[in-house]
């Protein structure tokens, strides 16, 4: 049988603000199969996006235990969690984050140059990613160049260029006019029909989450 | 007003960039001054010249000799009160890196007619009476601990030998750029020995010191003096104290030329560090301003606040720069002070300064106010970041 | 690691900014840079003005030939060094020279200063080879003729060719200009010994210079020399004797330039700061996305660094390219070792070039270094949701 992908248990997350304690996650218990494509839905400030930053060990849990392609995410070290990042995350933002000094290639290139691959491989690996999401014509256009939903394709391409395990889409639709939205919808499909990723999204706009097998609803920093 | 109160709330937005800002001027505007009252201190020998004195030398150059017998032929000459003479001694104390200027001199008036080294009338006497006598100036006693009563060797360059002396006395400054590193022996000592090693080289001192009785005279005087002795075996060449200390500054006019063009590029790097800033600023602020257009306010709003906070920053650095010069010129001073007695800061280096701020905060203003002026109101507001 | 065209291109973007800042720096190392060409094109004409094989000889501690006095029975026992070198006519490279001090107006303002008359015998040219005239003849009338080296020709009244001075209470004619190849003797005029003695009134020389056969035998013989009682006598090597006068001045210029560098570098260093923290504040964003893909924080704060590095670098060059120009600045300036007017270019070498890059270097890494700590310690949390 397959290590689940995502196994949560017990997690808490709260912040503080001054001496007051904001409690954000409170008990969360999930378990998410490799393969699965979930998309997490819930009303603003229900935690969510905090839950999708500390799958991508970009925030640490106050409690409990979270673990990501069968590591204990919260153990690991800053060094290693970067490493760890690199290996096996894929992230897409909201509003693209690609960097505008960098053309289309070079964006994609980014997660590659932190492996071993020689510059020839690291040419092939980005060829098909973006000809993946259909945008080898573009390669040497800078971001500006390109419209949004073209940025988005790019920044897809930058998630899984490393082919990591996991691709983690924080309202990849949010910023996107309605084909353009659809467009990234069924890219994301592909990814995990043809290429077996497991995807877990944050949106709050309910045809994305049709495009979902699973959907998950956050309440108040719990899952209901 | 709210004006200024917004300029004064703008300017710490970003507090750490305003920080480093001023602190960029202020440690500019402090070496500017610096330079400034180094230049002046440089000068302040001639600054210090006396009106009613003149200076004899020899024509050909100030390391040819005069007899001493022309002091009686000058005494004749009409507006001439008194005369003194000295020669340039350049011994060796221990070591070459120890310079201090030392003068051979007539013991009899060269105190009289140099009433600004003070020196107490005993001391005077005992430097009358004994031959090896020596007056040194406060500020070199200090340097190397001399008491009076220390024997002292000089190892001579233009008088060859060892030269024993005595310190006989100290004498202060009574101006503030009065020198008072000089060592100043006798010249009939100097001259008894030369008069036995190389007596061709006996009787002959460097130059003579003129006390008129009128400076508005002196160019008429010098004249007279010079035609004395034309087609003598030693002409001379008669200046004001003044112009004879210039000619020697003037020899290094090219470093001082330097140390000019050094204290501009200074202002320029002030220039560049608030037109930065200002730059900055201005870029970030343009949806903003538009935006205030849009509310009504006009061109000269927008100048006003642009203009208003480079200023502020500016004049707050100038502040801290002209406070900072106070300070560190005042510790440069006392540590240079046995090469260059006079060093600190005056009101002109103060005053130049704050106006070298000022024109710096106008500087750097220009471009961000032609930038805000010339946006149109909707490209403005359409820009993000 | 992160792409060196991020950091380029990010300079490029951020065209008045970097602009700026690079101007900054360029101005320092410029400072810096001219002040240590000025103390170089001195050392470098004194250098070459005295030879290898030639010695000099003066009164012992009198340090310069101005201060210098040898009579003639003291000339004539140095004479006879067997060390001296013989010419092809097989006399002996020796010379007694006469050295003087005359006050002549300068062509530019008129202004006074001090020119060095050297008397001079036959031997004297030959001693110096590399010095040759170059326009009219020498002299054949010595009472009434002299030569005159090309820098005190072009900036001195009354000293070029065909040109009358007067000083030692005679009119004199430049009848000709010698190239010393831009070392110390072009600022001289030289004349007959003889007629120079008789003119000044000076019985006495003020140096001795000769060439040693074999310099090898230099510290035997300055031993052997020195201590002769009845000789009071310094002998130096030629290049070390010329070297040395440039001590006062190059140190001077030194302690002043590295004191106004180091001022005048922290100005600079805050616009780079300032620079370097606008740049970190206008990318949070994107350092939060680098972060995220994996990069850890000494990747980013490499990157800030280097830009920073990269800058001030560029204002290196800069300042170092406008700083070559000086190059061809001719500057006269009265040298406070031996009290006479000397002029010569400012000069570049290595060292400087070498000494400059690192200062803008430095000056960069300093300015960037905290800002880089600040973009490394950044949150990803939030630099992510920084707009």
């Amino acid at each position: 049988m397959l290590e689940p992908a995502v196994q949560i248990s017990s997690l808490y997350k709260s912040y503080y603000r001054d001496s007051l304690e904001i409690p954000v996650l409170r008990n969360i218990n999930l378990e998410i199969p490799a393969g699965a494509f979930v998309a997490l839905m819930g009303p603003s400030g229900s935690g969510k996006s905090t839950l999708l930053n500390l799958l991508a060990g970009i925030d640490q849990p106050t409690s409990g235990s979270l673990k990501v392609a069968g590591e204990e995410v919260s153990r690991l070290s800053e060094r290693d969690l970067a490493k760890w990042r690199a290996r096996h995350i894929g992230f897409i933002f909201q509003f693209y984050n690609l960097l505008p000094v960098l053309t289309a290639y070079e964006n994609v290139e980014l997660p590659l140059l932190l492996t071993h691959l020689s510059k020839k491989e690291r040419k092939e690996h980005v060829e098909t990613a973006l000809s993946i999401v259909g945008l080898a014509d573009r390669m040497k256009h800078y971001p500006r160049q390109l419209s949004g939903g073209q940025e988005q394709r790019v920044a897809i391409a930058r998630a899984i260029v490393s082919d990591p395990s996991l691709i983690l889409a924080d309202e990849p639709t949010g910023d996107l006019d309605k084909q353009s939205a659809e467009d990234i919808l069924h890219l994301l499909s592909r990814l995990n029909e043809e290429y077996g990723k497991t995807i877990i999204m944050v949106t709050h706009d309910p045809r994305a989450a049709d495009k979902a097998k699973t959907i998950r609803h956050l309440d108040k920093g719990e899952l209901t | 007003m709210k004006v200024f109160r917004l300029i004064y709330k703008n300017a710490f937005r970003h507090k750490l960039r305003t920080f480093l800002t001023v602190l960029g001027l202020a440690l500019a505007v402090m070496a500017f001054g610096l330079i400034r009252t180094f230049i002046t201190a440089w000068y302040s020998g001639a600054e210090a010249a006396a009106p009613d004195r003149l200076v004899t030398r020899n024509a050909v150059s100030i390391i040819f000799t005069l007899p001493i017998s022309y002091k009686e032929q000058i005494l004749k000459i009409d507006g001439v009160k008194d005369v003194t003479y000295a020669a340039w001694f350049g011994g060796i104390y221990v070591d070459p890196k120890n310079f201090f200027p030392q003068y051979a001199v007539d013991q009899s008036n060269f105190f009289t007619l140099f009433p600004e080294f003070i020196l107490p009338p005993e001391q005077f006497e005992e430097f009358k009476e004994e031959r090896k006598a020596v007056i040194v100036g406060r500020r070199l006693a200090d340097r190397f601990g001399w008491k009076i009563g220390d024997p002292i060797t000089l190892i001579g360059t233009i008088y060859p030998g060892d030269w024993d002396f005595v310190i006989r006395g100290v004498y202060t400054g009574r101006d503030v750029n009065t020198d008072e590193t000089a060592f100043i022996m006798r010249f009939d000592y100097l001259d008894e020995v030369m008069r036995r090693d190389s007596p061709g080289r006996a009787g002959q001192i460097g130059w003579y010191a003129l006390k008129i009785d009128d400076p508005n005279r002196s160019a008429e005087i010098a004249k007279q003096v010079d035609a004395r002795f034309k087609n003598s075996l030693a002409e001379t060449l008669t200046e004001t104290e003044k112009e004879f200390q210039l000619s020697f500054i003037q020899m290094s006019s090219a470093i001082i030329l330097g140390l000019r063009i050094v204290s501009f590029l200074i202002i320029g790097v002030i220039l560049l560090v608030l037109a930065n800033t200002m730059a900055m600023t201005a870029r970030e602020r343009i949806s903003e301003h538009a935006f205030m257009r849009t509310l009504g306010f006009r061109g000269y709003h927008l100048v006003g606040l642009i203009l208003g906070e480079s200023f502020f920053m500016a004049i707050l650095g100038g502040l801290i720069g002209t406070a900072l010069l106070a300070v560190v010129g005042n510790l440069v001073g006392i540590a240079l002070s046995q090469f260059f007695p006079g060093f600190a800061p005056d009101t002109v280096a103060y005053l130049l300064c704050i106006g070298t701020a000022l024109l710096v905060g106008l500087g750097a203003s220009i471009f961000p106010i032609q930038r805000a002026l010339r946006i149109k109101i909707v490209d403005g507001l359409r820009v993000v970041d | 690691m992160i792409p060196i065209n991020y950091t380029l291109r990010n300079i490029v973007k951020h065209k008045i900014t970097s602009t700026l800042t690079v101007l900054g720096v360029s101005l320092v190392v410029f400072v810096f840079a001219g002040s240590m060409m000025l103390s170089q094109g001195l050392k470098a004409t004194l250098v070459a003005t005295g030879s290898d094989e030639n010695v000099v000889v003066i009164r012992k501690s009198s340090q310069t030939e101005v201060q210098s006095i040898l009579n003639l029975e003291q000339a004539q026992l140095v004479s006879t060094t067997p060390e001296i070198a013989r010419g092809g006519d097989g006399s002996p490279l020796f010379t007694n020279e006469i050295y003087v001090l005359i006050s002549l107006d300068k062509r530019s303002d008129s202004s006074a200063a001090n020119v060095v008359v050297r008397g001079v015998t036959p031997q004297s040219l030959a001693l110096r080879p590399n010095i040759r005239i170059v326009e009219g003849r020498m002299w054949q009338n010595a009472g009434s003729e002299i030569i005159a080296g090309k820098s005190a020709a072009e900036r001195f009244t009354g000293c070029g060719l065909g040109e009358k001075v007067r000083f030692g209470a005679r009119e004199w004619t430049v009848v000709g200009i010698f190239d010393a190849q831009s070392s110390g003797f072009d600022s001289e005029l030289w004349g007959d010994i003889d007629q120079m003695m008789d003119a000044f009134r000076r019985p006495v020389y003020s140096s001795l210079t000769f060439r040693m056969a074999d310099t090898t035998q230099f510290t035997a013989m300055k031993a052997r020399l020195e201590n002769d009682r009845r000789l009071p006598v310094e002998v130096l090597r030629e290049k070390e004797y010329y070297a040395n006068q440039s001590r006062t001045i190059t140190t001077f210029l030194g302690i002043t330039g590295t004191v106004i560098s180091l001022i005048f570098s922290l100005g600079a260093i805050v616009g780079a700061m300032i620079t370097m923290y606008a740049a970190v504040a206008n990318r949070t964003k994107e350092i939060g996305t680098l972060r995220a893909l994996g990069f850890g924080r000494m990747s980013i704060l490499f990157v800030f660094f280097m830009e920073s590095v990269f800058i001030s670098f560029a204002g290196g060059i800069l300042g170092l390219g406008a700083a070559y120009f000086l190059r061809f600045v001719r500057v006269s300036t009265t040298n406070w070792d031996t009290f006479s007017e000397i002029a010569f270019n400012f000069a570049i070498s290595p060292d400087i070039v070498f000494s400059a890059l690192i200062f803008a270097v430095a000056m960069g890494m300093v300015g960037g270094f905290l800002p880089a700590v600040r973009a490394a310690r950044l949150k990803i949390v939030d630099s992510l949701r920084a707009v």
